[in-house]
């Protein structure tokens, strides 16, 4: 899980180009929306094709990304749970 | 009613070079745009991370007019709403809508990218040049063949007569790969204390573009 929560940090930086920030940075329990990493909607849907790209994961409905993207904890339980099996 | 008006000062970037008011303020060595403009990012300490967010003509035109407005303090001496932007360039965002094209040729690897996607369309330089400085008065984007004073004058002075801007940003940003060009005015009412460095007609506009 730890790998796995590094690994997402360093995907996010380059997602998102937050290029003045380093994986460290990174609180993977922070809110990634309004605090914590202030991201916007764009950032939403630009880590909602993340998930898709790298790990063909879906967010089906607006509930479940408010849950899956709350932090980069919450998305790497996402990607643990549903990649199973 | 004709009002008077007058420019301010002007800051151009091309060339690698950023110049204001004929002041050369930095050259740069790199061969690329993106390196280019984080080269003169951190040169003037610039610190607003969306930056590195935005498409290349967003960051082109947002770095002209931070370094255009620096110190001015325009927040405060005009009302926000009589704050406008005028630009124009000949390649509208085709930049970015080639970067879009790439992320959508390969139906086998079809991830369009919601940050790219924001970007295609020319005038989104003015909406980040606007919450930066927070300037809330008229905005637009023209495309154009080629750089053309007597257009913006004409444009920029009956916004002034009709009482619409107290104070404009106007000018050419254009850029296609790592050719770019950004030349921008900023343009304020006369007043009896401050003058400017020059009248705002189109052969002085013409006589500044061409000074490369």
């Amino acid at each position: 899980m730890e790998q796995l929560v590094q690994k997402l940090k360093e995907e996010i930086i380059t997602a998102l180009n937050l290029s003045e920030m380093k994986p460290e940075n990174i609180d993977e329990k922070a809110p990634l929306f309004v605090d914590g990493l202030g991201l916007d909607s764009i950032d939403a849907l630009e880590l909602t094709v993340l998930l898709e790209k790298k790990y063909g994961l879906k967010i089906n409905t607006s509930e479940e990304g408010k849950k899956v993207l709350l932090s980069v904890n919450s998305m790497a339980e996402f990607i643990r749970e549903n990649k199973k099996g | 009613m004709k009002r008077a008006c007058t420019i301010a000062s002007y800051c151009s970037i091309r060339g690698n070079k950023v110049i204001l008011d004929d002041k050369l303020l930095y050259k740069g060595p790199e061969d690329h745009f993106s390196d280019f403009a984080s080269g003169v990012y951190k040169h003037f300490s610039v610190s607003y991370p969306k930056f590195h967010k935005m498409d290349n003509l967003g960051k082109l035109g947002f770095l002209a007019a931070e370094i255009l407005l620096k110190g001015r303090d325009i927040i405060n001496k005009y009302p926000a709403d009589k704050t406008g932007i005028m630009l124009m360039n000949s390649s509208s965002s085709l930049d970015t809508d080639r970067n879009h094209q790439r992320t959508i040729s390969n139906s086998n690897d079809y991830f369009p990218s919601p940050a790219v996607f924001v970007y295609t369309l020319p005038n989104v330089v003015i909406g980040e040049i606007c919450i930066r400085h927070k300037f809330y008065g008229e905005g637009n984007f023209f495309i154009m063949e080629k750089f053309n004073p007597s257009f913006m004058v004409n444009y920029i002075s009956q916004l002034f007569d009709n009482d619409i801007v107290d104070c404009c940003i106007t000018g050419w940003v254009e850029i296609d790969g790592d050719n770019f060009e950004s030349v921008l005015f900023l343009i304020e009412k006369s007043s009896r204390t401050e003058t400017g460095i020059a009248n705002f007609e189109p052969a002085t506009i013409e006589s500044i573009y061409n000074r490369k």
